[in-house]
């Protein structure tokens, strides 16, 4: 009985663990890991992605991070920087649409990476990235 | 009545409606468009409220004229468009362009999309819709601290942040409300 129990336990904890990982992704972003992936991507380093998301680069005169617009706050919603646009949150636990959508991610990764960082992203950048906004 | 007196009476109708009319649009078209349709017509394109509108106010196609539209959305220079990266892919591209082409202001029956392409007939076509001559006449009177000054404007380029239906396509004058200056009246 007791060793049953301890089965049974074990076996949450199992199933904590497998539903703790799905949280933290979708089935969209698990297809675009898959590709950085083939793509060279080496290990995701989602604090890099942390740090990299707040740095400035300074790009036609003007400084900028993911943060200019999205904030450090990825619960909140951003703002463009020169249309005033409001962005919606980058979290999905406030934004559920959020990663739902490989198009769509490849499109903001290859504008905004343009936009921000004067060039496009590598494969590695982009898992940084969005294993850390995964995460949020 | 008298015969005589028609033509005059005619004569006097024909200067009472067409002189409104005469002011930003001719006659011909005044006469041409029996539905009279005021304003500019609203965005009913998903694709183009989604990917213009992900970024900044889903400007109406009737607010430019074809000509501007044509070198504003082109593959080469939306990745270049006024400073950002907004290049499209293939499909959405084909779609917003041909919407933007069907609907643009020398293409709409709407009464202030024909005043803008009333303004832009002659010349360069305008790759701002602030640099559109009837546009600009219209905000001439408003003063410099209400728009640039005005920490929840900026700039005319924000619609939106004055005209309370520009999402309707509305611009009119009733609509308007300038934040931070609750009692000015036009």
């Amino acid at each position: 009985m007791k060793n049953g129990m301890r089965k049974i336990i074990a076996l949450l904890g199992v199933c904590g663990l497998l539903f703790s990982t799905i949280a933290a992704a979708t089935p969209e972003s698990d297809v675009l890991l898959q590709k950085f992936w083939a793509e060279g991507a080496g290990a995701a380093n989602p604090e890099k992605g942390r740090t990299d998301w707040a740095r400035e680069v300074m790009v036609k005169d003007e400084k900028l991070s993911c943060s200019t617009c999205h904030t450090t706050n990825l619960a909140q919603e951003g703002k463009h920087h020169t249309t005033g646009k409001t962005i919606g949150p980058m979290s999905m636990r406030t934004n559920p649409e959020r990663y739902t959508s490989v198009k769509k991610m490849e499109k903001w990764f290859k504008r905004n990476c343009l936009d921000v960082l004067g060039r496009e992203c590598s494969a590695q950048e982009k898992t940084d990235f969005l294993t850390f906004l995964l995460t949020q | 009545m008298r015969m005589q007196s028609l033509p005059i009476l005619l004569l006097s109708l024909l200067a009472l409606f067409s002189g409104p009319a005469m002011a930003e649009e001719t006659f011909l078209n005044w006469l041409a468009n029996p539905l009279r349709q005021k304003e500019v017509a609203p965005v009913v394109n998903p694709t183009w409220q989604e990917e213009c509108g992900s970024c900044h106010f889903a400007y109406q196609p009737g607010l430019l004229p074809s000509q501007s539209w044509e070198k504003l959305l082109d593959a080469g220079a939306l990745a270049n468009h006024f400073g950002d990266n907004a290049e499209l892919d293939a499909d959405a591209l084909k779609v917003i362009r041909a919407y933007a082409l069907e609907n643009a202001a020398d293409k709409s029956y709407a009464k202030r999309a024909r005043k803008i392409a009333k303004a832009t007939e002659n010349g360069e076509a305008p790759l701002r819709i602030t640099e559109v001559r009837y546009i600009k006449r219209k905000h001439h009177e408003i003063p410099e601290r209400m728009i640039k000054g005005n920490k929840d404007v900026k700039s005319l380029s924000y619609c939106d942040a004055c005209h309370t239906q520009a999402n309707k396509g509305v611009f009119d004058e009733d609509t308007v409300r300038v934040p931070n200056y609750p009692d000015w009246e036009d």
